[in-house]
């Protein structure tokens, strides 16, 4: 899988930047040439990513996040979170549906939602290192093909 | 951000724009302050004007369905954007019966 482009994002872990990175590399992906839906997915997943970086990673304090996103030859969109806050104990169990650490306001969500909205979620952590979410997403329709 | 109206036991909350973490805590505070105030028996959440929502939303909603179970009312999720739609089926909380 050679990456055909790319582009590095690093933003202070500030929760307006959530939009702004959802955005961001929704705007990159566009020529891939997504549907509205597959748009929606991304910008889902990366805000999922994102957010829990800023909330459990960084626990609202200031830090930094990462984003990589690029886009193979064969239109595979690859997208890489990574923050430097305190790492998953047990990832595990922080991926099954509705376990969260965040309280009453939080569903436990986030990476059930990143695993049905994406082709591949991976996770690797250290505990005091940080955690790196890559979220991987095929995009078969090319330009030529479609109706006009 | 948000408009309500009440009528007879039931107040409804107009949500617009996307739905995250950074906004939905002003959301929430100010849904929560008209729901102390008026007590309603059922809150409408109606989610037409919404163009985007992550599991932020879906916390929201759980959320509201346990403050309205506290002061004994109802609360329903109306009016679905596709992709909306998309995410809380994925929730499960349509299982709380709160879909319109
Ligand atoms: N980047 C991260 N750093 C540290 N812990 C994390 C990170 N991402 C997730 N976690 C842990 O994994 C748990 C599950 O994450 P997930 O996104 O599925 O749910 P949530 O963030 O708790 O709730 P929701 O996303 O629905 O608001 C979190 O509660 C947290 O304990
Ligand atoms: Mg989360």
């Amino acid at each position: 899988m050679k990456s055909q482009n790319y582009m590095d994002l690093k933003i202070p872990s500030k929760s307006i930047n959530e939009s702004f990175a959802r955005s961001a590399v929704a705007a990159f992906c566009l020529q891939l040439d997504p549907t509205i839906a597959e748009l929606a997915d991304i910008k889902t997943a990366v805000s999922e990513a994102v957010t829990n970086c800023i909330v459990h990673a960084y626990n609202s304090a200031n830090g930094e996040i990462y984003i990589k996103s690029e886009i193979t030859d064969d239109r595979v969109l690859i997208v890489k979170i990574r923050d430097k806050g305190k790492g998953i104990a047990d990832i595990k169990q922080a991926m099954e549906p509705l376990f969260t650490t965040g309280g009453e306001e939080r569903a436990g969500l986030g990476f059930a939602v990143m695993e049905s909205f994406m082709d591949k979620v991976k996770v690797t952590s250290r505990e005091g290192k940080g955690t790196t979410v890559t979220l991987y997403k095929k995009f078969f329709r090319v330009t030529n093909e479609k109706p006009e | 951000m948000i408009n309500t109206d009440y009528q007879d036991g039931v107040m409804t909350v107009y949500l617009s724009g996307e739905i995250d973490q950074h906004t939905s805590k002003s959301i929430r505070q100010e849904i929560d302050s008209r729901t102390e105030a008026l007590r309603p028996n059922l809150l409408c959440l109606d989610f037409s004007k919404v163009r985007f929502m992550d599991s932020s939303g879906i916390g929201l909603i759980m959320g509201r369905f346990r403050q309205m179970s506290l002061i004994g009312g109802r609360l329903k999720i109306t009016n679905l954007p596709e992709n909306i739609d998309r995410i809380v089926k994925l929730s499960g909380v349509q299982t709380l019966g709160v879909l319109k």
